[in-house]
């Protein structure tokens, strides 16, 4: 039988959740690196026991963990994540040049075809790249030439958070960075462009329509269309049909298109889920009522999904990697909460249940469709 | 011998209880009792000191023998008292009190 494996990252320790492909009895495991920030766990697609952890700490710095059983058992690997060459400079708060310095990794994301190949996304700004297990890691510094010496960090740090590899031609890969924009590389991270054309800032950037400054949040793409990604800005929903080259705006009737995670059904591609929030100043979703809302048309039109979502006195926020999907029929969609709630729906989004309710804040949700 | 005592979470990446005890080579000095904990334990790497420049992390602490060694050169040599075993050398995460 079918099951699935959601994996947690929170603010002290990660968690591994199991359950069978009803997705309604769960088994937790965890936390595992108690009292550490974990960013983000993420399976190989090749081989699902295979997991990697990004393991941080303000005191102690960076840990790569690696498991080689679904999250049973975890052995550190590499983590020297060094600049290649001499990085230089980018943006700073008050506008003068300031050194690239390493300080987390955001994200993993493993090759979709060897276990040993996995991209890391990191804070400042840089994609690495491992090809022996995460044993070694190597800056590809090609991004840095796509303007960045005017990247800037936002509040939250410039760090690049979402890695997306086209699912037929791996030299194709986007990339997010906060308070910088999406990039894309077509020849295997050697040359990059930023892919902003259609973004629109005009309250966080003097000039509204600039190639790079603009905080991108999250973007998502369904395998099946490689060329059609979503993106969660700062403000806005936007869209794109042509890999980046251009982008609209599909906020439609959302109460709100600030937010953070955005995600695409398993089986649908056009349907598109997000998280609104109120506001950047009040992170935390309109009127107390935590909804998804959902969009069947790619875009635009969109209904508000609440069943077994609290309606009243909720102010928590969902951050941009705590969004997940799972492959089973019916679709599964997951998201965690910085109050520490991760809820599952089995349904596609009609009927939501929480898994947990107390857990550290969530930074991030994974999600592994297991047979 | 030379002892180490590490902060939890540093033990626990270690996957050691209690004290570390190293056996140094020479005048044991900051950085070579450092330089002899990262090659017993090779996950330490990074998590005391830079893996670049090898400055200590800003939020690490160095004690020893109630004195704080954090500020000093990398190539002070350590306390008698921890030359001989009688005292520990301390690493420890920073306050950051709330």
């Amino acid at each position: 039988m079918n099951g699935v494996r959601v994996s947690i990252g929170t603010k002290k320790g990660a968690f591994i959740l199991t359950a069978d492909g009803k997705r309604e009895r769960w088994e937790i495991s965890g936390p595992h690196f108690a009292g550490w920030e974990i960013y983000h766990v993420k399976g190989s697609p090749t081989h699902p026991d295979r997991l990697y952890a990004s393991q941080t700490s303000g005191w102690f710095g960076q840990v790569i963990q690696r498991s080689e059983d679904g999250g049973k058992t975890w052995g550190a690997v590499g983590n020297e994540f060094k600049y290649d060459g001499v990085p230089g400079t980018h943006k700073w708060y008050d506008g003068t040049q300031h050194p690239w310095e390493f300080k987390r990794v955001w994200h993993l994301e493993p090759s979709l075809a060897d276990p040993d190949t996995v991209y890391a996304g990191a804070e400042d700004a840089a994609l690495f790249k491992t090809v022996d297990g995460g044993l070694t890691w190597e800056e590809l510094p090609g991004l840095r030439t796509a303007k960045g010496p005017l990247w800037q960090p936002g509040a939250g740090g410039m760090c690049l958070h979402t890695i997306i590899i086209h699912p037929q031609r791996p030299e194709r890969i986007f990339v997010a960075i906060s308070a910088a924009g999406a990039f894309r590389t077509d020849d295997g991270a050697q040359t990059w462009k930023p892919v902003n054309r259609g973004l629109k800032s005009p309250f966080e950037l003097p000039d509204p329509d600039a190639e790079v400054g603009h905080c991108v949040h999250r973007i998502a793409m369904h395998p099946s269309r490689p060329d059609v990604l979503f993106m969660q800005k700062h403000w806005d929903v936007l869209r794109t049909d042509n890999a980046g080259e251009s982008w609209h705006e599909v906020s439609g009737d959302l109460p709100s298109d600030f937010g953070f995670p955005i995600d695409v059904h398993a089986h649908e591609p056009e349907t598109i889920f997000v998280v609104p929030i109120k506001s950047d100043s009040e992170h935390f979703p309109p009127d107390g009522k935590l909804r998804v809302y959902r969009s069947r048309t790619g875009g635009n039109e969109w209904e508000a999904l609440t069943k077994g979502l609290p309606q009243r006195d909720c102010y928590v926020n969902v951050l941009r990697d705590a969004m997940a999907v799972d492959s089973l029929d019916p679709c599964g969609v997951y998201f965690g909460t910085t109050g520490g709630q991760v809820y599952v729906s089995a349904d596609s989004g009609d009927t939501w249940n929480p898994i947990v309710r107390d857990l550290p804040a969530v930074l991030s949700v994974e999600v592994q469709t297991l047979s | 011998m030379i002892r180490v005592v590490l902060p939890y979470h540093l033990r626990t990446l270690a996957r050691v209880e209690g004290e570390v005890q190293l056996e140094v080579e020479g005048s044991a000095t900051l950085r070579s009792v450092l330089d002899t904990l990262e090659a017993q334990y090779p996950v330490l790497r990074g998590t005391i000191r830079d893996h670049v420049t090898l400055r200590r992390r800003a939020f690490v602490r160095l004690y020893a023998c109630k004195e704080d060694l954090s500020h000093e050169p990398p190539e002070t040599k350590l306390p008698e008292q921890v030359l001989c075993g009688a005292e520990p050398l301390f690493i420890v995460g920073a306050m950051a009190g709330g």
